[in-house]
């Protein structure tokens, strides 16, 4: 419990600059917000919920962006009409709109410079939270709250009391930001944030570049947390310097802070993880599930679609070819990371080991398009859930790791440690 | 209000939001009756077909868990449901409930059996086992939300206000 006249957290920080309360954990406030965003899941529904509002314009067109990323291009044309209010709806209001191509919405947020530290960001999306990588308190929403940040440009928060993550040490060759974020939803569970904001930080962080600091942010809801944030550092204004035109104070939680809990753990040996089917927080040493024959591996999505992933994926490929058996499909998380990596000759690499890329955005993740498994399949995903039916076949069975555990498993046709094919 | 109707029991945590209405079938209507055939169609095929207006759904912990879709609560009230009851709740969902005018109760869910016959009062936040007899404690919402829910939901509350007008 916060108390007045106490350290607060960053949540508290922020909440409090935006509502001008002196806000602590469990008050309610409305705050202003900075940026609001919804996707093609959401924002159909938040634009009827816009118009049952008697709503005419939205408050500040500036704040606003839509994104068409989730079953882009149109595989159906019940999607294609609602991507058409999508369309109308923001050429009537004067919003942001990004169509099909241009990547996935958490990809874009930070990449285009929409948030920046310090900021307040709600998205209809539950996966919103990964900007707390770059110190923003970013939260999923639905439709309807959406609707009311745009006609308002607020929305009312309960303060979260935060859980600390602490990461100890530094994280092993071959072991990434996205074996440490298992780790932690594992030890944890899907609950053990419920209510909750989460706070990263350590030395394992610490070290982390912005892009797997994203990885790590992203799945601060598989453990139910509202955010997952971490302090800014150099590494961060530097990124939101070469990304945005905003000008911004990173806010950093006071050393008197009062967390829920304080959870430190030492990562300097931690192995390859992988979440088994069907919960996140199923999770397992890569070892224990070693050799599971796989039929589709897939690279990308808001967690491990950045060019860093791509790399990676590409470094373990490079000369050698996809198992026979195995699909391998590869999405960029957005379009200017699908132009860098084809520079670097990153696409180039994946697609001569026999990479099938898709359209930047979230590719088979939700299961509308782009690689519906069939019944009994096993797939092995960078994505972020591995729910029953999420990739559109309830009968198919997801496997969650790391982009170098999957380009590793996609040359072995099974679950594989990926230390053995980095050079 | 007081909402009477048969408890639909799953018995498990963690109920994340594509068991309720699946990805692939959301993204493609608005049309919440027609995705309402479809509600938790992974765990149970047939489960629409068992809902009589007005029954209870009731789950484990954390319920509601992943994504952010409404139109998780929005197929549960088309398909009759008067209210979620469970044993905790994933926080979007949870407020996306409210703000749809959906009902969720917070409670020990053990005392609630498949089949069971249930009353509830929200105002009084009591709910009761009529099979068992048994009164059941309920975890009070907070008061920004009962406003919310009282007045038919965040849509209904902004065509009154224009904007937020909570007694927080």
């Amino acid at each position: 419990m916060g108390l007045k006249g106490k350290g607060k957290t960053i949540a508290e920080k922020i909440l409090s600059r935006r509502s001008g309360q002196d806000a602590y954990a469990n008050e309610i406030v409305v705050a202003n917000l900075d940026y609001i965003m919804g996707q093609d899941g959401t924002s159909p529904l938040a634009i009827e919920a816009f118009r049952e509002m008697q709503g005419r314009r939205v408050r500040d067109a500036g704040k606003v962006a839509m994104v068409i990323d989730h079953s882009a291009p149109s595989p159906l044309e019940g999607i294609s009409a609602l991507h058409k209010l999508m369309r109308e709806f923001a050429r009537e209001q004067g919003i942001k709109l990004y169509d099909i191509g241009e990547g996935v919405c958490h990809q874009l947020m930070p990449e285009r410079g929409h948030v920046a530290p310090g900021d307040l960001v709600i998205g209809a999306d539950s996966h919103t939270c990964t900007y707390g990588a770059i110190n923003v308190f970013s939260t999923g929403v639905g439709s309807t709250d959406l609707a009311a940040g745009m006609l308002s440009g607020k929305l009312w928060f309960k303060v979260p009391e935060t859980v600390k993550f602490v990461a100890n040490g530094r994280l092993p060759a071959g072991i990434y930001a996205k074996d440490l974020i298992l780790f932690l939803i594992g030890q944890v569970t899907a609950d053990g944030a419920t209510y909750l904001a989460a706070e990263y930080a350590g030395e394992a962080v610490d070290a982390l570049s912005v892009e797997g600091r994203f990885t790590m942010a992203n799945m601060a809801i598989e453990m139910g947390a509202k955010a997952g944030l971490m302090a800014a550092d150099k590494k961060t204004e530097e990124w939101v310097k070469a990304h945005s035109q905003k000008t911004f104070e990173p806010v950093a939680p006071d050393s008197d802070a009062v967390y829920a809990k304080v959870l430190e753990y030492d990562v300097s040996r931690l192995e390859p993880q992988v979440a088994r089917p069907h919960t996140v927080d199923n999770v397992a040493p890569v070892r224990e599930v070693a050799g599971t024959p796989i039929q589709q591996a897939v690279l990308g999505t808001c967690t491990n679609g950045r060019l860093e992933d791509l790399r990676l994926a590409a470094g373990i490929v490079r000369g050698r070819h996809v198992h026979p058996e195995v699909r391998f499909i590869v999405a960029p998380a957005s379009r200017q990371i699908y132009l860098d990596a084809m520079r670097e000759g990153v696409i180039q690499t994946l697609v001569e080991a026999g990479a099938a890329v898709v359209t930047p955005g979230c590719g088979p993740c939700v299961g509308t398009h782009n690689g519906v498994p069939s019944d009994g399949e096993n797939v092995i995903s960078t994505a972020n859930r591995n729910f029953k039916g999420r990739m559109g076949n309830n009968k198919a069975f997801i496997y969650l790791a790391s982009p170098a555990t999957v380009a590793a498993a996609a040359l072995a046709g099974k679950i594989v440690d990926p230390r053995d094919y980095l050079s | 209000m007081e909402l009477r109707g048969k408890a639909h029991k799953f018995a498990m945590d963690n109920i994340n939001t594509d068991y309720i209405i699946a990805g692939k079938r959301k993204f493609k209507t608005l049309d919440m009756k027609e995705l309402a055939r479809y509600l938790m169609e992974d765990l149970d095929p047939d489960f629409y077909s068992k809902i009589t207006p007005g029954d209870f759904l009731v789950g484990g912990k954390n319920f509601g868990c992943g994504s952010s879709r409404e139109q998780a609560p929005l197929v549960i009230l088309n398909a009759g449901i008067s209210a979620v009851i469970a044993g905790s709740f994933a926080r979007i969902f949870y407020r996306n409930a409210i703000n749809t005018g959906l009902p969720v109760l917070e409670c020990d869910t053990d005392l609630i059996g498949p089949g069971d016959e249930l009353a509830a009062n929200l105002e009084e936040g009591v709910l009761e086992n009529r099979t068992t007899g048994v009164r059941i404690p309920v975890k009070p919402l907070p008061r920004v939300m009962i406003q919310i829910l009282q007045e038919g939901g965040l849509a209904a509350h902004f065509r009154k206000y224009g904007t937020f007008r909570l007694d927080a």
